[in-house]
């Protein structure tokens, strides 16, 4: 094995905080290790380093035994390193074969060689089974394709040495299953590989080798066959983590009901004629793969659609009008899928974002004008009492952390002491201590006799939070089944459409 | 209706279109070139106005007339670079910034003029740009007059147009300036500043602006006076969206707000008992038509009025 790579007691401080202190690392070729670490653990500040976008005060970096030099931004790519962003770097209005070529030739040519550089475009995508279209417009491809597309502009780089810094963040489930097939045939082909990540699972089924960071330190390394889930869990965080039990319900009356509701998708997958019910003091969860019909029926539930067909009673009653403040006014919170584009205002303050959803109710506005203080003395209560961590009351709420934005958006639902809660997808992109956190809360919510609808892509949050399990398919909902009888197995049965067990346990429940 | 058919049909009204669309070419390229890479140039009005009074001033001190489009073309960068001082290294309000660069051109102009021409009742005049008709085409009928009886700031503007055109499609360059306008995050990652790629752009762009000013004093009329871009600038502003951001388009745009305002200028002289003012508005009305019309297609640069500042998202 020859070495590609190798990170030398990097030390980094940004004034009184160090982010990074004497961390080594080091990448075989064709291997695939996994960065781990919570959110702040210092796993980005370390590849700014690598890629020179920071300077380290200690330590030196290593491609291929060359040094490279610190705080050049070009060398590393130079040496063969390439990295995918989280954020994608890329030009929505430009062609994949624009964004791929900017920046890969002498600024000064007079002419673009589009030939060849769609050719080398080509052989890459095939000999890495990377499909795209070259001419496609970027803002016509779906996030795993400008993922590809990411993977692409590193590869034409020439690089050796790829980098992934949190790629399944924003993919679907689907999506991150097929992006590690592509990454082990990327390896098995002598390309190495580090992929930073908080997702145990996808570090157990992906890497050959696991880095912990913790706090800035590497706290651990492991050959992955040779450790587990929960080992790795407690090096993150540091104790071990226990996601909070489930304790048996006491379900109450039906508080929601959608009788055969069919809702055409507004640019998501359409509902078509969804029931269920959902009762006081039970967690209804909802298990699928992205792009069947969530993001429709969060959105009928929230308010924000009215069902084509069929009706949504709310205790029993059709809402006057199915819209946001007859859902607020009828006791639903919510919990939006995307936390930065539908939970949060990013530019505005804290407490501007914790009053908004209610800001006509008379605690918080009266006459036309907004009770500033007692607004702030209601935030002040979330951050305090749900442990918003980094927030300040004024502070602009887009420089929190995901866990932090989330904690401080299920405050805001909660303390409004909703009767229905509608929860989409949670935990997506939070790190282990904030799921225990955020299902804490959820638990919690239940257990003062709030009906909760849990609708997520992960099954072990499913199964841990829901009394009740209905998969949803191309826009149905599969029959009920109890969360004692789900598993894996079962529930992948469930999410591929084949409800014939699900149908024969739900049977069995009515005839008890 | 046979009014109407004359002034179409007269060659005069023709070969004045070319020559009115001449200094909106210029400007619309160069607020094109400006926006390509991300930045809004509102400073154009004024920098118009800077470059017909220096570009004037020039030749009026006995400089030759290119001199004084050379002229022009700097004081645009000059006054780009301070647009581009503090929009892009200072990141601040591109519109305010915009604004205050046209008040502040624009007075400054009138300024210089006043303390080089203390005072004259009729402004002082210089020999402008004549004619030139290009050997051999210009003697093809009809479209010889209209097209290749122009002068030669005329000719200079046309070019620009497919050197941009090549240059923003077919070179590297223009793939870094466009992507710099979608997205400098991305130039960053592949190694090239888009600081200093914004720079540059809006001092190439702010130059255009300056030569279209100073085809004013120079080739449309001969002299100076201190309102004379009238609105130009802002029209230049509003032809880059009806131009979709493109250099050809931005051309068919030119050409199509000075028909509008050839055909109502003639149209002034043979219709009675109408207002002029009504005449005058046409093209205005018209270009907020096309305006509307073509803005829903368009593809504004992503990163269009956002400063880019390193490591922040």
């Amino acid at each position: 094995m020859t070495r590609v790579l190798e990170l030398d007691h990097i030390t980094k401080r940004f004034g009184a905080v160090t982010a990074n202190e004497d961390v080594s690392l080091h990448l075989e070729k064709g291997e695939i290790v996994a960065l781990l670490g919570e959110n702040g653990a210092g796993k980005t500040t370390l590849m700014s380093i690598l890629f020179g976008h920071y300077t380290a005060d200690e330590g030196s970096v290593r491609v291929k035994g060359q040094a490279l030099p610190p705080g050049k931004s070009r060398a590393a790519i130079r040496a063969g390193v390439g990295m995918v962003h989280q954020h994608f770097a890329l030009a929505p209005n430009l062609t994949v074969l624009e964004n791929v070529m900017t920046g890969t030739e002498s600024l000064w040519k007079l002419r673009s060689d589009r030939a060849a550089g769609r050719a080398k475009l080509m052989e890459l995508s095939q000999r890495f089974g990377l499909k795209v279209d070259p001419e496609a417009r970027v803002a016509d491809l779906s996030v795993g394709e400008c993922q590809r597309v990411e993977i692409l502009k590193a590869l034409y780089n020439d690089a050796e040495v790829l980098i992934l810094d949190e790629p399944t963040a924003v993919l679907t489930a689907q999506e991150a299953e097929s992006l590690f097939a592509t990454l082990r045939e990327m390896a098995a082909k002598g390309l190495s590989l580090i992929f930073i990540s908080h997702k145990l699972h996808e570090v157990m089924s992906a890497s050959d080798r696991v880095v912990v960071l913790r706090r800035g330190r590497v706290v651990a390394e492991r050959e992955t066959a040779e450790t587990s889930k929960e080992e790795l869990a407690e090096l993150m965080v540091g104790r071990a983590v226990q996601r909070p039990e489930r304790l048996p319900a006491r379900p109450g009356a039906v508080l929601l009901e959608a009788v055969d509701v069919s809702l055409g998708g507004k640019g998501a997958a359409s509902l078509r004629g969804v029931s269920f019910r959902l009762h006081a003091g039970e967690t209804l969860g909802i298990i699928g793969v992205s792009g069947n019909g969530q993001t429709t029926l969060a959105g009928l539930v929230s308010g924000l659609y009215a069902p084509d067909a069929g009706a949504l009673l709310i205790k029993g009653h059709a809402p006057a009008r199915y819209d946001v403040p007859h859902a607020i006014a009828a006791g639903i919170g919510r919990i939006p899928e995307d936390r930065n584009a539908e939970g949060t205002i990013g530019d505005m303050s804290t407490w501007e974002n914790a009053v908004l959803e209610r800001i006509w109710a008379p605690e918080f506005s009266s006459g036309g004008m907004v009770r500033r203080a007692a607004a702030r003395a209601a935030t002040e209560a979330i951050i305090r009492d749900y442990d918003v961590r980094g927030a300040s009351v004024d502070g602009r709420i887009r420089l929190l952390s995901g866990g932090n934005m989330q904690k401080l958006i299920l405050g805001r639902v909660l303390t409004a002491g909703p009767d229905i809660l509608i929860a989409a997808q949670p935990s997506r992109g939070l790190d282990e201590g904030a799921i225990a956190g955020v299902h804490e809360r959820l638990l919690e919510a239940r257990g003062r006799g709030a009906g909760v609808l849990l609708i997520s892509e992960d099954l072990d949050e499913v199964i841990g939070l829901s009394d009740r399990i209905r998969a949803i398919v191309g826009g149905r909902l599969s029959p009920a089944i109890p969360a004692e009888r789900a598993d894996a197995q079962l529930l992948g049965l469930m999410m591929a459409g084949d409800w014939t067990a699900a149908e024969r346990i739900e049977a069995e429940g009515e005839a008890k | 209706m046979s009014v109407l058919l004359d002034i179409l049909g007269s060659v005069g009204m023709w070969e004045a279109v070319l020559r009115i669309a001449t200094p909106l070419i210029f400007g619309t390229l160069g607020v094109l070139l400006c926006e390509r890479v991300g930045v809004l140039n509102l400073g154009i009005e004024g920098i118009m106005t800077f470059g017909a009074m220096v570009g004037w001033l020039t030749v009026y001190s006995g400089g030759d007339l290119w001199l004084g489009m050379l002229a022009a073309a700097l004081g645009g960068a000059v006054f780009g670079l301070l647009h581009a001082v503090l929009t892009v290294v200072f990141g601040l309000s591109q519109h305010v910034t915009g604004l205050g660069i046209t008040l502040f051109a624009s007075s400054f102009s009138y300024y210089v003029f006043r303390l080089a021409v203390p005072t004259s009742s009729s402004p002082p005049t210089v020999e402008p740009f004549r004619a030139y008709p290009v050997p051999g085409l210009s003697e093809i009928p009809v479209l010889g007059p209209i097209l290749f009886t122009q002068t030669a700031p005329t000719y200079l503007a046309l070019a620009l147009v497919a050197v941009l055109a090549y240059g923003l499609y077919r070179t590297p360059l223009g793939l870094a300036m466009r992507m710099t306008g979608e997205n400098p995050h991305a130039v960053d990652a592949q190694g090239i500043d888009p600081i200093r790629l914004r720079i540059g752009t809006i001092m190439a762009g702010s130059a255009l602006m300056g030569m279209g000013g100073a085809f004013l004093t120079l080739a449309a009329f001969n002299s100076f006076f201190p309102t004379m871009v009238q609105g130009r600038g802002w029209i230049c502003v509003a032809l880059v969206v009806f131009a979709l951001w493109r250099p050809g388009r931005a051309l068919l745009g030119a050409l199509l707000f000075a028909f509008f305002d050839a055909f109502q200028l003639r149209l002034q002289t043979v219709v009675d008992g109408v207002p002029y003012q009504l005449f005058l508005m046409l093209p205005y009305v018209l270009s907020i038509l096309a305006l509307i019309a073509m803005a829903r297609r368009a593809r504004v640069p992503q990163a269009l009025m956002q400063p880019y500042r390193r490591g922040e998202r």
